[in-house]
């Protein structure tokens, strides 16, 4: 599977790979070229690495937690079956 | 599907608040009466908000329209505990993002949550309870992340077509679905396989939960 995404990479050019979120904003521009967004975030990751990082957090908190809880039970299954 | 910070007028912010709110609040009194129920089911709580929280934050690269975009993760919840639970869980996850990642919003938070949450998870539940009896357990997981998946963003398609609806709200609606929908085919699918094979690692585990299902 992350062969499968990986590979599809160099089918298109690399600055086509941006976030869907991105084009979204691109279309409400268009439909309503007057709409100005009202509110800001209140706080924006200082760079781009820094989001990598935010979100390498999100998912490290994410798996930790499965692992954690799966490799727990499991144990626990063992231990009972011993 | 992050409707991105300010992107929604305010009525609409307000609105799909509302309709959130209502939502989250009794999935977190759910999610709470679970855990005192039996204390195991803090555990499945953990793995299936874990679950959301990694594959949330993945931006998988989608062939279909050479953009990214990202799974949401609820199908496994939806399963589990059902479409209330999943948007108490789903809003925890999209205030993370809110907050310190910049994607989405606190003023979006309320559609967001509405669309990745509700709507999405509750048609990926319809769908699991009418296979359930069936088809097995890893082929029901792998369409009920699917729908509840794809769902999230048609969803998110029509949020922003109601609120921008520009000349036409059909047109509208097409052009967001022609990115996001269209987008998500793939990324529903990846997300679709996980799903299935962590199901059948909580199947290992615990025979039960699954033939049950804690919402059963």
């Amino acid at each position: 599977m992350l062969a499968f995404m990986v590979l599809q990479l160099p089918l298109a050019k690399a600055e086509n790979w941006s976030g869907a979120d991105e084009k979204a904003e691109e279309a409400i521009k268009q439909l309503s070229p007057d709409y100005e967004p009202w509110f800001s975030p209140v706080w924006e990751p200082p760079s781009g690495e820094i989001e990598s990082l935010l979100f390498s957090v999100q998912a490290g908190i994410g798996a930790f937690v499965v692992g954690y809880v799966i490799g727990r039970h499991g144990a626990g299954k063992d231990a009972r079956n011993a | 599907m992050h409707i991105m910070e300010g992107f929604l007028p305010p009525v609409w912010a307000v609105f799909w608040y509302a309709v959130s709110l209502v939502f989250v609040v009794y999935g977190a009194l759910k999610s709470k009466r679970l855990i005192e129920e039996n204390p195991k089911n803090k555990a499945l709580l953990a793995v299936a908000g874990g679950f959301i929280f990694v594959l949330s934050s993945l931006k998988i690269p989608s062939p279909v329209t050479g953009s990214c975009s990202h799974p949401t993760g609820t199908g496994i919840s939806t399963m589990l505990f059902g479409p209330a639970v999943t948007a108490f869980l789903s809003a925890i996850v999209l205030l993370y993002q809110a907050l310190l990642l910049a994607h989405g919003g606190l003023t979006t938070l309320g559609a967001n949550t509405a669309s990745m949450g509700i709507v999405g998870p509750f048609a990926g539940w319809l769908v699991y309870r009418a296979l359930k009896d069936r088809v097995s357990l890893k082929v029901n997981a792998f369409i009920t992340a699917v729908v509840a998946d794809w769902f999230t963003y048609v969803v998110t398609s029509l949020q922003l077509a109601l609120a921008f609806p520009g000349t036409s709200m059909i047109n509208s609606a097409l052009t967001f679905m022609g990115i996001f929908a269209l987008t998500q085919i793939p990324v529903a699918i990846v997300e679709g396989i996980f799903s299935a094979l962590l199901i059948g690692y909580i199947a290992q585990i615990d025979r039960d939960v699954v033939k049950e299902g804690v919402v059963a």
